[in-house]
């Protein structure tokens, strides 16, 4: 397992240029906003507030780094930082893990 | 129920906040409770679902299995196992496992009885099962004067069972009372005794709580009281959604500030039928049967009512209250349980304008007459007998305010605890 990121110290560069994935341990239902992250192990659950992200998040696991599974889910860049601000977040509560 | 009449429409906004999206109502639930069974071996003066007898049409074990099915096809990932006492049904043991092989968490609430040491091992063992042992008095006095001789001696023994089997982190859930506000401390320190932690839920007039509501509500001085003590200690204990009526007394909360019922909250009964929240029993609330009407999912996603409930509501008389965003005129079914209309101020609104309220129905307050009742027609042996009882002194003892940490967390169950609204 990769060990707990301790992504809060990476910068925003670090950060896109990681590999990354959906927990094992997460499921995420669709909801008319985005959707719902369950992690099974640590029983918090997070929401996912825009489609985009939730695309993204499906997306991270097919990409060599969130720089190029944001550009593949169409965001535009000048929001990447809002999005890597995002992951950082799940990242912190185990949703997302290093591969 | 009639809220609908002709409020203009509106639809989901795109983006918002999470709030905004959560009063929209969502796919499927995230504070689900559900009732295995009327039947109870005790008779809790304040039981908000009138329970004491098993009601003959009770969900069989296949029908209760076909139930976790379609939680998990909706991904519901966590369930609140509540009665009566579910523990006292022969499959209730089955059905936990069930639930957690079928990928649905459960947290089941429970007066102990059932907590053996073998059981407490076996719970010791098995993932994703939460344990809640209800408690409502620090002392066996103050116990056992509403949830009946001997209940505290049960509960206590089902904590150290849990504790000394190495089960860690069960709930010990209290309902706040005119008794027990003063010995908030106690119940931390019994909490921390046994490893678990302490939760507070607010006493609603639901069910047999209707009858004793008057006499068990913490009175006014009582909820700053209360308010304080959760500042204080706002980190290490639970709440549910249950105190945002109180926001007002200092800065807006986090978490869930808007009543659940029928948008993120509902209850299944022991019979199928699904109500609004667990606080709502009554069929102005009732949205279907999950036997009946197709199964749950139609029910939650289709049912009348729930779409009327997911319509933004209006304030009435709290919109011009400078405090309504955050408290949002407080708690549906405190508001009808007393015979307060629903889009009035809750009956505990911390500046007085319930009570008005209450006191201007006068000879006019119309109680909601009781749609359910498995109470016993005989009293049994574990009755409470509700003699006076003091309220404690010391209440106001080292309370004071002054911390910043927010007490509530968003709705009634920890998987949202610890959410992110921010991603
Ligand atoms: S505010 Fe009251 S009616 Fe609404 S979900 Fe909470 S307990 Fe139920
Ligand atoms: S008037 Fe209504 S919104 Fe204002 S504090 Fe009272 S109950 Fe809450």
């Amino acid at each position: 397992m990769p060990a707990t990121v301790p992504s809060a110290e990476m910068t925003e560069t670090e950060l896109l240029d990681r590999a990354w994935e959906l927990s094992s341990s997460v499921a995420l239902r669709p909801e008319p906003f985005g959707a719902l992250a369950y992690h099974f192990g640590n029983r918090r659950l997070t929401f996912l507030k825009r489609p985009e992200l939730v695309t993204l998040v499906r997306a991270l696991a097919e990409h060599p780094d969130a720089r190029s599974a944001l550009a593949a889910t169409g965001v535009p860049e000048q929001q990447w930082g809002g999005y890597a601000a995002a992951l950082r977040g799940l990242a912190a509560a185990d949703m997302i893990r290093l591969r | 129920m009639t809220i609908l009449e002709d409020r203009p429409v509106r639809a989901r906004p795109e983006g918002g906040t999470l709030l905004e999206q959560f009063e929209f109502g969502l796919d499927a639930p995230i504070c689900l409770t559900w009732e295995l069974t009327y039947a109870c071996n005790l008779e809790c003066a304040h039981c908000l679902s009138s329970s004491g007898r098993r009601d003959p049409r009770e969900l069989s074990t296949e029908q209760c299995e076909a139930v976790i099915d379609e939680l998990q096809r909706m991904q519901v990932f966590y369930v609140n196992i509540g009665g009566g006492e579910p523990t006292v049904r022969p499959d209730f043991w089955h059905l936990v496992e069930y639930a957690v092989a079928h990928d649905v968490g459960v947290k089941f609430s429970t007066n102990g009885v059932r907590l053996t040491p073998e059981r407490a091992a076996w719970l010791a063992a098995t993932d994703y099962v939460d344990v809640q042992i209800s408690l409502d008095g620090a002392t066996a006095e103050v116990n056992d004067h509403v949830r009946g001789p001997g209940s505290y001696d049960t509960a206590i023994a089902a904590l150290r069972n849990l504790h000394e089997a190495g089960f860690r982190d069960a709930k010990l859930s209290v309902v706040c009372t005119r008794q027990n506000i003063g010995q908030l401390d106690e119940f931390k320190a019994i909490a921390d005794q046994y490893g678990a932690t302490l939760r507070l839920t607010r006493l609603r007039p639901s069910g047999r709580g209707a009858d004793v509501w008057d006499e068990l509500h913490p009175l006014p001085e009582q909820q700053r009281v209360l308010y304080d003590w959760l500042v204080a200690h706002g980190e290490g204990v639970l709440t549910g959604d249950s105190f945002f009526h109180l926001a007002p007394f200092g800065e807006k909360l986090p978490g869930l500030n808007l009543c659940g019922a029928g948008r993120v909250v509902c209850l299944i009964d022991p019979i199928g039928d699904v109500y609004a929240c667990p606080f709502a029993i009554h069929d102005e609330f009732l949205a279907g049967n999950l036997l009946t009407d197709g199964g749950f999912q139609r029910v939650w996603q289709n049912s009348e009512l729930f779409a009327e409930l997911r319509e933004p509501q209006t304030g009435g008389a709290c919109s011009s209250c400078q405090f309504f965003d955050s408290c949002r005129g407080g708690c549906m079914a405190a508001k009808f349980f007393t015979g307060l209309p629903l889009d009035g101020p809750d009956p505990e609104c911390v500046q007085g304008f319930g009570e008005q309220a209450l006191e201007g129905l006068g000879d006019q307050r119309r109680l909601p007459a009781s749609s359910q009742d498995h109470s016993r027609l005989v009293p049994g042996r574990n009755e409470p007998v509700m003699l006076q009882l003091r309220r404690r002194e010391e209440i106001e003892a080292g309370l004071t305010s002054g911390q910043a940490a927010p007490p509530v967390s968003a709705c009634a169950e920890s998987p949202l605890a610890g959410f992110t609204p921010s991603a």
